[in-house]
């Protein structure tokens, strides 16, 4: 009970620090995002009314000269789930937009992360049971040579030949001329659209989980439990995959919410690519516009994200490691 | 630069196999803070091996102890570290001779646009009239700049912060240091650079390099803290505590210089993601407007229809580029973990 009480204690703690962090970020900047805002509405060379400035102000939240009394309305506006009007999408809530497009990104990494674990974990386990095999050796350096190549770029070279040059799929956006609802049309627009960049997310994500597989399960075959159980004479591959990858497992489980960040930050890039109608895409929009709001409230909404995630996966560690619950 | 996170806590720590000397001996090898090592002689290793032939040749009473390697013999005894050094010989040489290289100007947009490949222009120009040629080499220097000042820039961040750290395992300072690097460590890398960089008001090097080492040192942080907290027990440790040392200069000091492997491996890898990341927020049109960069080319690329219109070589030749630089650098890597890792030299030859 202990380990979830400190694990929830724990989950608390980043999550303050997370929301604290999204306050500061734009405070610690030398210049005036309030200015900076003025300038971008009347052009670089207009004047700037400095009554302006102070509404521009007032309607970020720097109206107070205080910085705690500022903090104090920020956290209340955040408790109620209130983060401010979109710039870009006037006169749409930052929180309405977000939710437009978060079913799209959480569908898309949700399902490439499930999908790069188990393939990541399958192949690492199988390369450290036969190691030092062909197999082995094709995975580990076509591993070490994918893991060099930028996601956007493969996603370039997979548009390329599969949407343009072959025409098998469509090259972007989330669905084309059908009407969003439950029926089997717009659920087959929707899949055909995700596959390309579910695909170029997918040659990359698994890797980390591959390599993380590999290195502990050659270890734990190592170990003199290993020896014992051959010795007893249990068949091999009850020995591999029943002893060995289940220990070998639990380093790759804790990996689970970093990379679930990484993916993040890849699929920002490849929703970029597609024109995906994810949180991605309206990142880069909220980014080039300057739309302050609605830049922070993903950056909020991707870390809290992968924070829950994180906070998830340690209760199921403590579930499947119980030396994990009993230690400390 | 996952190979190194991953396999540097799990495998046997490498400095530790090595008899380290008293304090004396371990201070008079200092390594400037960050050290990339170049001229340094690592003094654990040297020892070590000499260590090996006693064991390996106990039957024999007369043994020959041969002068254990330097570390660039080490370096260059690896295929892997040999193919990574020759490539990025060939990536600093376009760098500095890219002016003599090709005739023309990457910021020259005069040129008929869309033409193929030819003597004028070695792999044609793009929709925007630039040579792509001249582009690419200049964009080399952009990829190295940002490597080396992105990898130096986490470095000193991770070593400050995860030697400190380390060494006051268990104190209040170790438990706020940790909770900071631990935070860091899921916070998504891609959008808060892109957060940062919006509210910026200038664009260039200087701002690409500071974001890369805000957000990227976590990870190194942690590495160098596993590994300090298997070397503060040591002995010579103790002896500087006993002798008056203050912290600061047992961990930089004391400490430091028998990780020097280990850091230049970090240092490494680090320089791989900052290249990445340029070419990630360059595509995402984050760039520095007045160089050139191989992020740039793919972002005017996919911006200006490279693809509906096939102009591959436009597409194809950064990302090739971008690929071969950072396998080169991860290369070079397999033979710094030889000289940290005796173990694997071993397996190697």
């Amino acid at each position: 009970m202990r380990y979830y009480a400190r694990k929830t204690g724990y989950f608390l703690l980043t999550l303050w620090a997370a929301v604290t962090l999204n306050f500061l970020i734009p405070r610690l900047q030398p210049g005036d995002p309030a200015e900076v805002m003025v300038r971008q509405l009347t052009g670089r060379d207009g004047e700037i009314d400095p009554t302006q400035i102070e509404a521009v102000r007032a309607m970020l939240g720097y109206a107070d000269e205080n910085v705690f009394v500022a903090y104090w309305k920020y956290l209340q506006q955040l408790a109620q789930g209130d983060l401010g009007v979109s710039f870009t999408y006037y006169p749409f809530t930052v929180g309405e937009v977000i939710g437009q497009a978060l079913p799209w990104t959480l569908g898309l990494i949700g399902v490439t992360q499930i999908l790069a674990f188990l393939l990541g974990t399958f192949l690492g386990t199988y390369a450290a049971w036969r190691r030092n095999s062909r197999f082995d050796s094709f995975i580990s350096v076509g591993s070490t040579f994918l893991g060099n190549l930028q996601s956007f770029w493969i996603g370039m070279i997979i548009l390329f030949v599969l949407a343009y040059e072959l025409g098998w799929f469509p090259a972007v956006g989330g669905y084309g001329y059908t009407t969003p609802g439950w029926n089997w049309l717009f659920v087959a627009d929707v899949l055909s659209h995700a596959f390309l960049p579910a695909l170029t997310l997918m040659v990359t994500a698994p890797i980390g989980f591959i390599l993380g597989m590999r290195n502990t399960m050659v270890q734990e075959l190592g170990g003199d439990y290993i020896r014992l159980a051959q010795a007893a004479g249990l068949p091999d591959r009850k020995v591999a995959l029943g002893y060995a990858a289940r220990n070998a497992l639990l380093p790759t489980v804790t990996s689970f919410a970093l990379s679930l960040g990484v993916l993040m930050s890849g699929s920002i890039l490849v929703e970029q690519l597609f024109d995906y109608p994810g949180m991605g895409r309206l990142m880069g929009e909220a980014t080039s516009n300057r739309d302050f709001p609605l830049m922070q409230a993903i950056l909020l909404t991707t870390i809290t994200i992968v924070l829950t995630a994180s906070f998830v996966v340690d209760l199921l560690y403590g579930v499947i490691d119980p030396r994990a619950r009993k230690s400390r | 630069m996952t190979e190194n996170e991953t396999s540097a806590p799990a495998g046997p720590p490498p400095a530790q196999l090595a008899p380290v000397g008293t304090a004396a001996e371990a201070d008079a090898t200092n390594a400037p803070p960050g050290g990339a090592g170049s001229g340094q002689r690592p003094p654990a290793e040297d020892r070590w091996s000499r260590a090996t032939k006693h064991v390996e040749g106990a039957p024999e009473v007369h043994v020959h102890v041969p002068r254990p390697p330097r570390w660039y013999a080490v370096l260059w005894s690896s295929k892997k570290a040999r193919i990574g050094i020759v490539m990025l010989a060939f990536f600093v040489f376009i760098a500095i001779f890219a002016p003599m290289l090709t005739p023309h100007d990457p910021n020259d947009s005069s040129f008929v646009p869309v033409q193929d490949p030819s003597g004028e222009h070695w792999l044609g120009t793009n929709t925007l009239g630039f040579d792509i040629y001249t582009q690419l080499l200049f964009g080399t220097r952009l990829s190295l700049a940002i490597g080396v000042l992105g990898g130096l820039g986490v470095t000193l961040i991770a070593l400050l912060i995860g030697m400190v750290s380390g060494y006051a395992e268990g104190t209040w300072l170790d438990d706020g240091l940790s909770f900071l690097t631990n935070l860091a460590l899921v916070v998504p890398v891609l959008p808060l650079m892109m957060v940062i960089v919006a509210y910026s008001e200038t664009r260039g090097l200087g701002l690409l390099v500071f974001v890369v080492a805000i957000t990227g040192w976590a990870g190194h942080a942690r590495t160098k803290r596993a590994q300090i907290i298997t070397l503060r027990s040591r002995e010579f440790v103790t002896a500087a505590r006993f002798g008056g040392d203050g912290m600061l200069r047992i961990v930089f000091r004391e400490i430091m210089p028998n990780m020097t492997s280990l850091v230049v491996s970090g240092f490494i890898a680090a320089s791989t993601a900052a290249i990445a990341a340029e070419a990630g927020l360059s595509f995402m049109g984050f760039g520095d407007p007045n160089t050139v960069s191989w992020g740039q080319m793919l972002f005017q690329a996919n911006a200006n229809g490279a693809l509906v219109q096939g102009l591959w070589v436009w597409l194809l030749v950064p990302g090739v580029f971008l690929a071969l630089i950072t396998t080169s650098l991860s290369f070079v890597n397999f033979g710094v973990d030889l000289l940290s890792n005796a173990q694997l030299r071993e397996e190697e030859n």
